[in-house]
C-alpha cells in the first residue's frame, strides 16, 4: 500500500506563546518546533503499522522552508521511507493542501494521512481540502484505521458518539487518538534517516484565500478567589449573582 | 451580506444551531438554512432570523462528499455571499470541502462576528486556545465556521417558509457499518455546564458524587486524560489537547491538577471552578473560583447547597 503522510511543524505544547512585528507574527524566539503531535503519533505511526503487516511505501511530505528539514529528519528516524518537502512559506491551509494535492495526484497514493488537526492553528483544513481536490472520501478524526485490500475500515468520532464506517481506497484519512502509540526512534532508525531520500520541489502558484493579519492574546485571567470548603452556599451564590452561570 | 447557513440534519431545536442563525442574521442579509432529511421543526429557525429553508429530503443520511455538493447547490440556489457553519466534526470535514469546490477562503474555529469596514476579517481562536488571529478572506464568497458557545442566540420572532430542495447529493462513498451514541447524555461540545473529575477520585466506583453534582445543575459529565486512558471513564468524555475541546459557560473540575494540555481543551470557559486537595495545583491558575478540600467532602456539599439554590429559586 502507498501512503502519503502530510505532517506540520508545531511549537512545542509547553512553548510560549508570544507575538511580535506588531502583533503579525509569531514569536519563534527560543521555540523549539516538533512534528504536530497528531501528524506524527497518530498519521505517521499508523501508516508505518500498516507497511509491516501489509507491506508497502511510506512517504511523508511537508511544506516549508529548509528549517523544517529537523521535523522531516525525525519523521523518517520513526521509520518513514522518503520524504518530500515543498519548499515554500506555508502561508495558509489553502496553499498547503494545494501543494500537497498536486503531488498526490502525480504519485497514486492508495491513502493520504494527516492528524485531525495542528496545535498551532487548530484549522482542521487540509485534510478535506486535499481529498476535495482528488475528488476522494474522506474520513475525518478516525480513531481506529484497518485495511482489507481496498476496503478501509475505520471507526471515527461523530457529533455525541462513535461510527464504524467503511470506505474504498483511494481516500484521505484525519487521524485522532486511539489511532496508534507514540514511537520513539531508535539509533539506528536516526542513523538511516540521514541517508533516506528527501526530494525539494518548487511550489507552484496559488491565489490567496485567507492571511492571519494579527494576534492577540487573551485578557490576564484576574486571581482565583478562594472559597472555604465548608460553605459551599457561597459559591452558589457568586456563580449566580456575579458570575452569573446558573 | 447574503447568508446561507447548514445545519445537521435533525438539528433544528439545537442551541449550536440557534448561535449559527443569529449570526448569519446579523451580517445584515437574507438567510437561507439548508438541511437534509426531516424538514419536521424546521420552521423554528426562523425565530432566530432565518427567512427560508431549503431540505433535501431524498438522504437521511449523507457523507461529507454528499454535504458538499448539497451544501454548494445552495450557495448556487441563493446567491449566498457567506456560508456559515457551526464548527462540529461535520463541519470540520464538509467546510474545507466546500472551500475548494467554490474557491472560497475558510474561516475555521470563528469567536466574533466579521470586521467588514476595510475588508472582510474574523476573529478566531490559535495555538489551542493560547491565543487569537485576526483572519482576513479575500474571496468573493466566504466560509465562515463558528465556535459552539461564541455568542448568544437571539429571539427576533420571525417565521421561515420551508421548501423542499434538490441538492443533487449523489451516490455516497462512505457506508456506515455501525453507529453508537450513549442514550440520554447530553453531548460535551453543546453543553452549557459540565462537570469534571481526573485522578484524584480515585477509581471509576467514586463517580456517583460527579454525576450527582451534574444532575443536580443539568450538566454534562467529563474527565481528564489518564482518567479516560486507564479506562476508569469512556473516551467521548476526555476533554484536553488531545481529547475534545470544549467552551461551556461553567466547568467544574475535581481532582484535576490542571496540566497545560488538559487547559488547552478547557480554557475557552467562562468561568472555571477547580477543587483540589493541592493548594498548589496549577490548575488555580487559570481558575475563576477555588477550593483547596477533599473532593469527596467538598462535591456532596456543593450538590447539597445547590439543591437549596434549586429549591429556593
Amino acid at each position: 500500500m502507498n501512503i502519503l503522510v502530510c505532517i506540520s511543524k508545531s511549537p512545542d505544547t509547553t512553548s510560549k506563546i508570544a507575538f511580535t512585528d506588531g502583533n503579525t507574527k509569531f514569536d519563534e524566539n527560543g521555540v523549539q518546533y516538533i512534528v504536530n503531535p497528531y501528524d506524527e503519533w497518530y498519521a505517521l505511526v499508523r501508516a508505518l503499522e500498516l507497511k509491516e503487516t501489509i507491506g508497502g511505501n511510506v512517504t511523508i511530505i511537508t511544506v516549508g522552508n529548509t528549517a523544517d528539514e529537523s521535523i522531516i529528519r525525525k519523521a523518517l528516524a520513526i521509520g518513514a521511507d522518503n520524504a518530500v518537502r515543498i519548499d515554500a512559506e506555508p502561508t495558509d491551509a489553502f496553499f498547503v493542501a494545494t501543494q500537497i494535492a498536486e503531488y498526490a495526484k502525480k504519485n497514486n497514493f492508495d491513502l493520504v494521512l494527516t492528524g485531525k488537526e495542528t496545535i498551532n492553528y487548530n484549522g482542521s483544513q487540509v485534510a478535506g481540502m486535499v481529498a476535495e481536490f482528488l475528488d476522494v472520501p474522506f474520513a475525518s478524526q478516525a480513531s481506529k484505521l484497518d485495511v482489507n485490500g481496498t476496503t478501509l475500515t475505520l471507526e471515527q468520532e461523530i457529533v455525541g458518539g462513535l461510527q464504524i464506517v467503511e470506505v474504498s481506497t483511494p481516500a484521505v484519512v484525519s487521524c485522532a487518538k486511539g489511532m496508534a502509540e507514540q514511537r520513539i526512534p531508535n539509533m539506528r532508525g536516526i542513523m538511516a534517516a540521514r541517508t533516506k531520500p528527501l526530494e525539494v520541489i518548487s511550489p507552484s502558484a496559488v491565489e490567496v484565500y485567507t492571511s492571519f493579519e494579527s494576534y492577540s492574546l487573551p485578557d490576564a485571567k484576574k486571581a482565583c478567589r478562594m472559597i472555604d470548603p465548608s460553605n459551599m452556599a457561597e459559591l452558589v451564590d457568586l456563580l449566580h449573582n456575579e458570575a452569573k452561570v446558573i | 451580506m447574503k447568508a446561507l447557513v447548514y445545519i445537521n440534519t435533525n438539528h433544528f431545536a439545537a442551541k449550536a444551531s440557534f448561535e449559527a442563525v443569529t449570526y448569519a442574521k446579523k451580517l445584515g442579509g437574507e438567510v437561507t438554512v439548508v438541511a437534509y432529511g426531516n424538514a419536521a421543526g424546521a420552521e423554528a429557525l426562523g425565530v432566530y432570523g432565518a427567512n427560508k429553508v431549503l431540505v433535501d429530503s431524498s438522504i437521511n443520511e449523507a457523507d461529507n462528499q454528499q454535504i458538499t455538493r448539497l451544501v454548494a447547490s445552495a450557495v448556487e440556489a441563493t446567491g449566498a455571499e457567506v456560508v456559515i457553519f457551526s464548527h462540529d466534526l461535520v463541519a470540520k470535514a464538509v467546510a474545507p470541502r466546500l472551500s475548494v469546490r467554490l474557491k472560497a477562503g475558510l474561516i475555521s474555529g470563528a469567536i466574533a462576528l466579521p470586521e467588514t469596514g476595510n475588508g472582510f476579517t474574523c476573529k478566531v481562536n490559535v495555538f489551542s486556545g493560547k491565543a487569537f488571529g485576526n483572519v482576513a478572506v479575500k474571496t468573493a464568497v466566504k466560509i465562515i465556521s463558528l465556535l459552539p458557545n461564541s455568542i448568544q442566540p437571539e429571539n427576533v420572532g420571525g417565521t421561515a417558509t420551508v421548501e423542499a430542495f434538490n441538492g443533487n447529493v449523489g451516490a455516497a462513498a462512505i457506508k456506515v457499518v455501525d453507529t453508537k451514541k450513549p442514550e440520554g447524555s447530553i453531548p460535551l461540545p453543546e453543553a452549557d455546564l459540565v462537570v469534571s473529575a481526573g485522578r484524584g477520585l480515585k477509581g471509576p466506583e467514586n463517580w456517583g458524587i460527579v454525576e450527582d453534582l451534574a444532575n443536580v445543575l443539568g450538566a454534562a459529565t467529563a474527565c481528564s486524560r489518564p482518567v479516560a486512558d486507564i479506562g476508569w471513564r469512556p473516551h467521548h468524555e476526555h476533554v484536553g489537547q488531545t481529547g475534545v475541546a470544549i467552551r461551556p459557560n461553567l466547568y467544574i473540575a475535581a481532582g484535576i491538577s490542571g496540566a497545560i494540555q488538559h487547559l488547552a481543551g478547557v480554557n475557552g470557559s467562562k468561568v472555571i471552578v477547580v477543587i483540589n486537595s493541592d493548594s498548589e495545583a496549577p490548575f488555580f491558575k487559570a481558575a475563576d473560583y477555588g477550593i483547596v478540600g477533599d473532593a469527596f467532602e467538598v462535591l456532596p456539599k456543593l450538590t447539597e447547597a445547590l439543591k437549596n439554590f434549586k429549591n429556593a429559586n
